[in-house]
Formats: structure tokens, sequence, C-alpha cells
């Protein structure tokens, strides 16, 4: 193991430069927070990630943002195992009828200021699942959502861009969005 | 020991059903093929319902061949299977819940799939619209002194798909794990039902995540099947290094998270930067990180580029240079050792009886992958080895993945080299019908079943796909039995079974 860690240090770092934050993410969060919000949370974010029906796509990726190339903890951003202590939820997937429920009940344990993060094509309206027996539909029939970010599954970077957007809007001063 | 194509044979043969051939069976020879599979002379490699019909899809390993029963039940009764033989009670269940066909005999009848949140009954069979009485699960009992029980989910801690575990524990030790699932339902066969193909194979596509490439191609080769179709050469080439791309990209994520869970972050990062170099040039090489939506029924949708190729080379490059240390230091930790080795061992009886697929049975002295049993091209003129261990425990299903991580890694090599040139899709036209079709294919997790039915027009009338985790899911509760509770998430990452590709 020793010999691992040595190497490691004579390497160059893997992770990269970080991406633009997402204008229009930006945007969208701008309407979303009020100024009380954006002071309070400083630059950390705790997410904590609901996957309400996904087919995991999503899910593969968010995990990816903590590879050494995305390094996400460096922007202060953290996963969270319990909603109690999370800033933002970020939920996948169609909502399914069988995770209404428990994706409602996550959200009511989570402490405001908190913001709703919808992730991937299906959390937007239901994408191909959309019309099913089983499916609600978009995570917006069941909890306000703030920011969605599309894709099937979007890349890590996109989401990366989605969340440092959240952290600006939520940084920036009431109703300036930043440059 | 009979051979399948005799009960075939015996029954009403079904016309263009392909590749294999489907009977429509009396129920004396139903049962006859239900003690088959208690006698473990054949495997149950699936069981779904149509209105008012059960199938059951049988593999005869000895014979290589595949075969599919039909019982015509129009009061929707039928002998259950499970009764006889378990792995089949969740299946048989499902099939309750979504078309109201009844196991006559069956020992657990509760709801599988169906919460109670739907607002119908059997939505694919006769629906009956109910008022929603979600009535409580009733998780079965566990007795003894000082016993308590420890409910997890369906969220979890993680970044992990929707799942409910009920632990019962006497102190650390876990006396009864029983999974209850169907979270993550989303009615896709119902959504195939009455959709062209192209519109079904997206949805193939999506019924799990990390195997979107396996999904897609067990689909495209149902329909090829069905309709006859021959793919050009280079899309059968390219759909076989897609398939060792995703293997690859799992393999890597899965040893590492597997590390991560006994707390050895260490092997956990190293791997992370892995998978990620695999996914980034399957980016490369075809324009998605995931390969999604690049197998189509009839080829494959992206044409590899020169540098594609060089992307992968260099992939292959890099893992063959990073990958032998990390194997060494998993090997040499014995820290890490001490949690993998002997914690959530499956019996080698248990595995063969459920058909374990992928790593889970060949961890546990199960010698089957679909890719050698059946030869599927290109692997018929591909050389490779089947890893088979028969410790069933922890550190067995990580070693069985080294070693199909260095077999995938050859398998890409060989595939580059030998890629024919040529179209990589043929566009295809239906005459008549209906056709029905069915697959295999191997899977990162295990064999996937793809069975089909398009009709006069091109319509998709039913589709059904079999996820390798239906019969993994219930092995984990026994594997778990006996270890501590703080050792289940290294269990359950060891066999990283799928939730939305068994909840579909």
């Amino acid at each position: 193991m020793r010999k691992h860690l040595f190497e490691g240090l004579a390497r160059t770092p893997l992770t990269e430069r970080p991406p633009e934050a997402s204008r229009t993410a930006i945007e969208e969060l701008a309407r979303a927070l009020d100024g009380a919000a954006r002071k309070r949370l400083g630059r950390s974010l705790s997410i904590r990630a609901v996957d309400a029906g996904s087919c995991n796509g999503c899910e593969l990726e968010m995990h990816a943002l903590s590879n050494a190339f995305y390094d996400v903890e460096r922007f202060g951003i953290r996963f969270v195992a319990s909603p109690r202590h999370a800033d933002v939820l970020l939920v996948t997937g169609p909502v399914t009828k069988n995770m209404r429920e428990a994706l409602k009940r996550t959200y009511d344990a989570t402490p405001a200021p908190k913001w709703v993060v919808a992730i991937g094509d299906c959390a937007k309206d239901g994408g191909c699942f959309a019309g099913s027996y089983a499916v609600v539909g978009g995570v917006s029939e069941v909890l306000p959502v703030d920011l969605h970010i599309p894709g099937c599954p979007p890349p890590p970077i996109e989401i990366l861009k989605g969340l440092l957007g959240l952290l600006e809007g939520v940084n920036s001063k009431a109703g300036v969005l930043p440059d | 020991m009979p051979a399948l194509i005799d009960l075939i044979l015996a029954g009403e043969r079904v016309d263009n059903h392909f590749p294999w051939a489907r009977a429509v069976v009396a129920p004396k020879m139903w049962s006859f093929a239900v003690e088959q599979l208690v006698e473990g002379h054949w495997g149950l490699l699936g069981l779904w319902g149509e209105p008012g019909v059960v199938h059951m899809a049988l593999l005869d390993e000895s014979a290589r061949d595949i075969g599919v029963v039909s019982l015509v039940c129009p009061d929707g009764r039928y002998p259950s299977v499970g009764r006889r033989h378990p792995p089949a009670l969740r299946l048989e269940r499902a099939a309750a819940d979504l078309f109201g066909l009844l196991p006559q005999g069956a020992p657990d009848t509760r709801r599988w799939l169906d919460h109670g949140q739907w607002g119908v009954s059997y939505p694919l069979g006769t629906q009956r619209t109910f008022s929603p009485t979600a009535s409580p699960y009733h998780f079965l009992p566990a007795e003894g002194a000082s016993l308590h029980q420890i409910p997890v989910g369906p969220v979890h801690a993680g970044i992990i798909e929707p799942g409910h575990f009920r632990f019962t524990a006497s102190g650390e030790t876990v006396v009864r794990l029983e999974e209850r699932l169907g979270y993550a339902h989303k009615g896709i066969e119902g959504l195939m039902a009455g959709s062209d193909i192209d519109s079904a194979a997206k949805l193939a596509g999506r019924i799990s995540g990390d195997s979107t490439v396996a999904y897609s191609l067990a689909f495209a080769r149902a329909v090829e099947a069905a309709l006859g179709v021959e793919v050009p050469p280079r899309a059968v080439w390219l759909r076989a290094l897609m398939a060792e791309l995703e293997r690859l990209a799992n393999h890597v994520g899965d040893i590492g998270a597997i590390c991560n869970d006994a707390s050895f972050s260490l092997m956990h990062a190293h791997c992370g930067v892995l998978r990620e170099r695999v996914l980034r040039a399957s980016d490369a090489a075809f324009g998605h990180r995931l390969m999604r939506d690049r197998i189509v029924p009839g080829g494959v949708a992206s044409f590899l580029s020169d540098e594609g190729t060089t992307a992968i080379w260099s992939l292959i490059a890099q893992i063959r240079q990073r990958f032998p240390a990390l194997v060494e230091l998993y090997d040499n930790t014995a820290s890490l050792q001490d949690r993998t080795v002997a914690t959530g061992r499956l019996r080698v009886e248990l595995a063969r009886q459920y058909r374990a697929g992928g790593y889970v049975g060949r961890a546990s002295g199960r010698d089957f992958d679909a890719r050698r049993g059946l030869a599927y091209p290109p692997y018929g003129e591909l050389t490779f080895d089947v890893p088979l261990l028969q410790e069933g425990d922890v550190n067995a299903r990580v070693w069985v993945r080294i070693h199909e991580v260095e077999q995938s890694l050859s398998l890409i090599e060989q595939i580059l080299r030998q890629l024919p040139d040529g179209p990589i899709r043929i566009d295809f036209a239906q005459t008549g019908g209906p056709y029905e079709g069915m697959a295999l294919v191997e899977g990162f997790r295990g064999d996937i079943l793809a069975w089909l039915r398009i009709g006069k027009s091109g319509i998709v009338e039913r589709c059904h796909l079999r996820d390798p985790s239906w019969f993994q899911w219930p092995l984990l509760e026994a594997a778990i039995e006996g270890n501590i509770v703080a050792d289940f998430p290294l269990c359950n990452k060891s066999f990283n079974c799928s939730y939305s590709g068994h909840d579909l």
C-alpha cells in the first residue's frame, strides 16, 4: 500500500479545471432562491440523492462526480447519508407510484431552507416512461423543483455545472446574477 | 435424462418462434417440466405471463438447447412452479400482480411488484380499478428470544436504487433478511406492448442503466431472430466491443466499490479513475459514455472512427499498466482480506438451484456463461476463459470480477484486431407475422433473457425481459444469514443486483 501512496505523491493530479457554471442553471435558480437563504448556506452544499425510480444511469454519473477527475468535494459539495443533513435533494427518475410516498417523506424530513434538483430527462416529465400506469411523471408532480439538469443521463460535467450554478445562485447577492 | 426438445415435440409447436422452439403444452407436460427443474436436469430461464397464458423458458445445458413451454389457462389458474422449484416464486408473484395469473398451490401469494399504489389491479391483464387500500406488507416471521428488526429503505444512505431490506438480528448477527422490491417498477412491459420496434428498443436500453448495452443487445437479437434479420458482420463485432467495454467499466467500478464498503477507499479511488477512463474511451468511440441507444435492431448506430479505435487501444494500455498493481494491492492488504474472505458465503448447491448467473454463480461453482454456452456471434470466433471459483464468499466474487476484467481486456484486443469493414446497419421490412423471437445475452451481471412477439403491422405485441437479478436477489438473503449486520453493504455490493432491472 505504501508504494501506491508514494507513487501518488509523484504523479500530477488528475483533477480537472472547474467548468463554468451553467448559465441556464444560474438563471433558473435566481428565481428560486431568496436572499436570506443564500447567505445562510455559505459556500457548501449537502446533497441527499433520492432515486425515485430511475434506470440507475443518472446514479452512475452522480457517483462519477466523486472520482478524481471531478472531485466534487473541492467545491464544498458533498453527498450526505440522511435528508436531515441535506440542503439539496438530488432526485432522479420518473417518479414511480411505488416511490411517491417515500420521496415526499424524504422531502418532509429535510430541514428548510432546501432545494430540489431533478436530474435526467425522465425526472423532467417522465421521459419515455410517461403515461405508464406505474409512473406519476416528472419530479415536479410531487415536489417543487428548483433546478433541472437534462440528459440521459447527464454526463458528470453537466451535473457539476448545474450544481456550481446552484452554489453561485446561493452565494450571489439578492436578485443579482454573478458575471 | 430427457431432452428438452422431446418435451417441445410432445406439445403443440408454435409457428414462427425463433431461434428456439416454443410449444403449447398440456398441464401434465407442464408438471413434467417442473419435475425436470426440481431434479436439476433443466434450468429455469424465465417465467412470464400474457392474458390467459403462462410461459416458461427452459435451458437444457447439456444439449445447449433452449425452449419455451406455454400453458393456456383461461381462468387464470395454473399449477405453481414455485411450489416445487423456489426460484420461480417471485416471477410467479410478479405475473400474478401484472396479469392476474394465479399459481395454484404457491406457498407465497403476497403481492410483489404491486404495492397497492397503481390505482389498478392486473394492469396488463384484465384491468380492474380499485380503491387504494394499501394493506401492510407482512414480512416473514423470525421467532426467538431477543430478536430485533432493522428496517432499511426504500431510500438508502448512499447513491443507491430504491428497495427495502428487513433485517431480523440477534445482537450483531443477521438471523433473517427479507427483501421487498418493486419500488422502481415503471411498467416497462406495459409501455412496450403496442409500441413500434424503435420505441421499444429505447425502452429496453433504459431498463437498467449499467447494462444498457446488454439490454439493447438482447432486445435487438430477439427482434432479429423473430424477423430473420442478418446483421452485417461489422455491427456484430462492434456490439461485442461495446458489451466488453460495458463489462469492463462495471467490473472495475464494482471492485473499487466493494473495497470501499470495507472502508478501503484507496482501491475505490484508483478503480474510480479506471472506470472513468473506460467511460471516456466509450464516449470517444461511440459518442456516449454508457453507449446508450448505440445498439439498434438491425445493427449499430455508431461507426467507430480511427480516433475512437485509438482511444480504446490507449485505454487498454492504461488499464494493463495500472490494474495488476491494484490486484496486488487487494491481495496483499490483510485488513481488507479480513473483511472479504469467508464473508457472505453462497453455497454451491443454492447457486446451482437458482441458476445464478454472472460472478454470483461463477464464484459459487456454477460454470455458465452465455457467451460460451450459446457462443452467439462473434464469441464463437474469440478466445476467452470463463473464471470459476468454488468458495462463494465476497472475496471469490471480487476475484471472478478481476479475472473477467483480464478476459475482457483480451477480448477487446482480439475484437479490434479482427474487426471487419463494411456496413453497420441493415434496414429490414416485415411481411406477415406475427413472429416471435428470443435471445439470451451475457451482461456483466449475468444472462439477460429477452422474449417478444411482433405483430403483422410491425408493432411489439408483447415483450418480456428478465434481468439476472431475479435469480440473485433471493440468494443474497441466504448469503447474509449468520453474518453481522455491518457486513451487509459489503455482501450487497459484491452481488450488486439491479433494482430497476428487476422491478422493470
